[in-house]
Formats: structure tokens, sequence, C-alpha cells
């Protein structure tokens, strides 16, 4: 799987990054060499093998259902780019 | 190079006559712990020594924020403390906190454009523990962008400098990542101790490159509350100080059940500093044939030869282990860790914290492409790229899952040779530092993790123990790797390696 300048701004708008034009092609280049890379575990006979979900086993655990912590508006608020009336502030997006 | 300072150095050292700078910043942590209780000298002249020590090396770039009233507060609390009988295990220690751990009041940006000025409202759990057994915090220390980099050269505030050189060269060094600012900080005697964290070798690899110890414990052992998340299956917290004892001292602190954390294991902490005896007697060291690569460092395979024999010599059994699946851990490393990245670095949208890019007239997306784009550097642009890619629709299984069923054997591999040894022992990189600039290619930098990342992937405690010098005059590292919870029996493997190879080297003071 060869990555072209289309998959890179493809990738790029799902991870909400914007590239330049002539960041595009290095980009491409790069992560072919990368995922060329990380393609050799294809080659691994991974039939029955589970995928790894917890590292060191380890219980979900349950906590009683009761309200922790709370009246924390402003902390909250205290690093927001724009905060207005005690929310947070950003462009319209519905017309 | 100079010997370690000790307490028999004390009268008439340093710049300042008795008790002068040096004297004070070049003891250990057990050495302050015990001279402040002695009366040999206060928690102040202790704070006070390490602020000039950490302003008069600025060159180095270790630090992103210094913070010297947070030194000096607790500096004046350890006093009354330990005047009053009341004093913690760390009271008056100052440390140095890795710019990825949450400090209330105080920036914390991991690095990177994206959270400049972002000042925390909580405090992570592993600094609360550091300060409510007493330590000082000297500042935020530099380190890779996000914690994604090998030679701390991705940092949106300058790479950090290492405090060694080669032999006859001025050529500046890199001090390894990602926890790089710690690692010159603890070697260059600005901080007696500091945290660092570790994703697939972040803190072995620094610690290697600059002389020191540094632990990276279970995955759960230390609570990964209020640290900014990078690969979260992955990420843990640990110290990293001049010797073993030291970095059992702060992980004692630093490691307990936290319920803000959900993967924080809820089991008991051993008192690690009473696990260091140094023998090795009916142990079983194993010798992974796989880490044995073709071409390796002549120097970094005889320290490594080195290193069996002191274990030997100390008691230890070493028996040859297989780790089949060795080879196929960084490429599934450099699949998970930027899956997981990808998705964690996705709250930095400009709505909440940080950065925020608004386009004139532009629409929220808009606004979240700017703010990206001008907030992240290139390499973690790099990783979140590689991640969304990885786990776009057609390529989750080819990628991700089947680098998660890889992780499955890798850990299967280490599970299955805990029935022939107790630890094994390998090298911490495969090179001693290297310079600034030398390896612009990401792939060949992702290499660096060789030897560092299997153990990551299988959430096993491991660390590095200075060793000895290369050819050049750097510090090599071993790492020693153990059984998932057995920080006390990697520790012990470590005291016993540092006590033979009586590493006393330090960096020459240039800066």
């Amino acid at each position: 799987m060869s990555v072209d300048a289309a998959i890179v701004t493809r990738i790029a708008h799902l991870a909400r990054i914007r590239l330049s034009e002539g960041e595009v092609l290095p980009l491409a280049g790069e992560l072919n060499a990368i995922i060329g890379w990380i393609e050799q575990l294809g080659e691994v006979d991974t039939t029955g093998v589970e995928p790894m979900t917890a590292v060191i086993p380890n219980l979900l655990r349950w906590r009683d259902d009761v309200v922790t912590d709370g009246a924390v508006r402003d902390k909250v608020l205290a690093n927001a780019p724009a905060a207005e009336m005690g929310f947070f502030a950003v462009p319209k997006v519905i017309d | 190079m100079t010997g370690e300072t000790n307490m028999n150095d004390l009268a008439g050292s340093g710049p300042g006559g008795p008790l002068g700078s040096d004297a004070l910043t070049g003891l250990t942590i057990a050495a302050m712990r015990d001279g402040l209780r002695a009366r040999n000298f206060s928690a102040h002249e202790l704070a006070e020594a390490h602020i000039a020590a950490v302003e008069a090396a600025r060159v180095l770039n270790a630090f992103i924020v210094e913070t010297p009233g947070h030194a000096r507060a607790a500096a004046a609390a350890a006093d009354a403390a330990l005047a009053s009988g009341t004093a913690g295990p760390l009271a008056g220690i100052p440390l140095g906190i890795k710019d990825l751990f949450a400090t209330v009041g105080v920036q914390t940006t991991a690095a990177s454009k994206i959270l400049e000025g972002f000042v925390p409202q909580y405090e992570s759990t592993v600094t609360a523990k550091l300060f409510g057994d007493g330590a000082g915090m000297l500042g935020k220390l530099n380190m890779d962008q996000f914690a994604m980099g090998s030679s701390n050269e991705t940092s949106a505030f300058g790479n950090v400098v290492s405090p060694w050189r080669a032999g006859g060269s001025n050529r500046p060094l890199v001090p390894g990542g990602s926890s790089g600012g710690s690692a010159a900080a603890v070697s260059a005697r600005l901080v007696a101790g500091a945290t660092g964290t570790d994703t697939g070798g972040s803190i072995r690899q620094p610690a290697a490159f600059t002389g020191i110890s540094g632990i990276k414990p279970t995955y759960g052992r230390c609570s990964r509350w209020g640290v900014v998340a990078f690969a979260s299956s992955l990420d843990q917290a640990g110290p990293m100080a001049r010797d073993v004892r030291d970095c059992a001292i702060l992980l004692q602190s630093m490691s307990g059940f936290d319920p803000k954390d959900s993967t924080s294991l809820d089991v008991a902490v051993p008192d690690f500093e009473a696990a260091l005896t140094g023998d090795m007697r009916g142990k079983r060291v194993g010798v992974p044939r796989e880490y044995r690569l073709d071409g390796m460092d002549a120097g970094v395979a005889a320290a490594w030869d080195q290193g069996l024999a002191w274990l030997k010599d100390a008691g230890a059994e070493i028996v040859d282990v297989s780790l089949p699946h060795t080879k196929y851990a960084l490429p599934a490393y450099y699949i998970i860790a930027p899956a997981e990245a990808s998705s964690n670095l996705a709250r930095y949208d400009g709505v909440r914290y940080g950065l925020r890019v608004a386009p004139d007239g532009g629409s929220l997306d808009a606004m979240y492409e700017a703010t990206r784009a001008a907030g992240f550097g290139p390499e973690v642009k790099r990783r979140i790229m590689v991640g969304t890619y990885v786990l776009s629709a057609g390529f989750y299984d080819a990628y991700y899952q089947q680098a998660q069923k890889v992780r499955t054997l890798i850990a299967r591999d280490f599970a299955a040779v805990w029935d022939q040894c107790d630890v094994l022992l390998t090298p911490t990189a495969p090179s001693a530092a290297f310079a600034a600039g030398d390896k612009a290619d990401p792939l060949e930098m992702y290499l660096n993790d060789v030897f560092t990342v299997p153990s990551s992937l299988a959430g096993l405690p491991a660390m590095s123990v200075p060793s000895g010098l290369s050819a050049t005059g750097l510090p090599l590292g071993l790492q020693v790797i153990g059984r998932p919870l057995d920080e006390a029996g990697v520790l012990n493997a470590g005291f016993a390696l540092e006590r033979a190879a009586g590493f006393t080297a330090r960096p020459d003071r240039w800066w």
C-alpha cells in the first residue's frame, strides 16, 4: 500500500491538521517509509491469537453512584482561549 | 572526570567554602536525607545550592519553567518539620518535574506550543505524593514534545543539551529522550532527582545516555492521573536519579493505588529500599539471544558481557533464553503508540485550553485544523498521521488489530521466560549518546528504542543502570527487566550491577 498525496490530504483532514501544499509530498514520503517498515508485521502468524487488551490483568472497578466533585466551573474555564457567560465560546456552528 | 562528591568532601569544597553549592548538589538523595536529619545542613541551604546550580546551567536548556519559589517554600516547611520531628521521607529534597505532569498553578506544556500558557488547576497524583512527602520542585523539565522522541530534539522550547561531551570534542550531544531534561538535570547535578515518564524507553534511554539510573515500573504501579497522555496503554511514570537507592526512595513515594486512574493497580507497595542487598545468590539472570544484534556496537556488547560477569560474581546463575518475537516489537509499537496518540491528542482542539488559531470568518473545523497545524510540532503531526492512517477504515484489521495480536505474542514470550529466570539483562540502548542532528530520518531515530520497547509492550518493570564509559568517554547503560510487579527484584539486580561497576564518572562542568 503506497501513501500518495491524496491519501495524505485525506488523513490530514481526518486528523484535523491543516497541511500547506509544500508539506504534503514530504509527509507522503515519510509515511511511506514508516508504513512500509511496519508492514513486516504481516509475516507473523497470529491465527487464534487474541489482541492485547490489558497488559497487566486488572478489573475495572465499580464505585458508588454518587457525586464526587462539582462546583468547579471557573477552574474548568480558567484555561479556555475564549469563555463567555460561564461557557466555552467557539466560532458560529449553526447558520 | 571527577569523582562523586561524598560526605567526606563536604568541608571546604565548592565555591561557597564549607557547604558550598557543589558539595550539596553532589550528594545523593539518601545522603541529603541523612545530612538534613543530622543537621549538617538545612533544607534552605540545600534548596539555595540547587537554585543557584539551575540558574548557572541555563545553557543546557533543561528547564522550561524554573520554580525557585516552590523549592524555597518546600525547604522552609521541611526545616520546620525537621525541627519538630514531623518531616516526611522526602523533606527538603529538591526535585525536577518533567513537563508532562500537571502541576497546580505552574505552566504545563508537554513541551508543545499547543499547551503554551496552560496552567493546571489540579496536581497530578505522582507530584502530589512527592510534594506530600516533603519534596520541593525546582522547575518543569524540558522533554520531547508530547514525549515523542528519543533525543529531545522535538521540544517546542528548544533542544536539551547533554552535560556530557565526547573526549576531545565540544560537539553538543543529545541527552536522549523523551525525558531528556530530567536526565540532563540529574546528571549535571541541578536536581537531586527527577520524575520521568516512559512509553517505549523514555526513562531508560536518557538515563543510559547521561550516566544516571532510572526505572520504569510495572504498568499500573504509578498513577497516570494528571500526566499528559501519549499512549495510554504504555505510559508509566518513574524516577530518574543518580543511583539505584535514590530511584528506590523516589519510586516508594510515587507508587500506589489511585482510584482516579482506572488502570492503577490496587496492590501493596513493598519497601523498595529495604530490598537493596546486592545479593544475587539463587537468582537466575536471563540473556535473551535475540538482543544480540548483528553488527552490534563492540563497546555495548562488551559492557553487556561485563554486566553478566558482575551478576555472576554476585552469585547469580546466567541462563540463555529466547524471546522469539523481539524483532516485531518495534513495528508493533510504532503502530500502537501512534494509534493511541492520534486518539488522545484529539482533545487539543482550541476550545477548552491551550492554543486557538481561528481564521477570520472560518468554521469550527477551520479553527480545529488551523489550531492543530500551528500548535503541534512535525514529529507529533507525523505520529498523529500514522495513527490516524492505521486506525482508518479498511486498515484497522491489517495494522492496529495485527499489532495488538503481536503485542500478545511479545507478552507471552516474556511470560514464558520467567520459568527460566528471575530477571533479564540487556543493553539499554544500541549506542552511547549521539550528536544533535545525527539522526534526521524518523525511522532511524525509532530504531534507537530497540531494547526498551519490548518490555514496554509487555508492561514490565525495567531499569537502566550506568555500567561504564564508551571508548569516547560517554556513559553506557545496562537494562534489567523483571517480572510484573517485581520492581524490588529489578532494583536489587541494578544495585548489584551498580556496586560492581563502581561508576563514579560525571560530566566535566563546561557550562
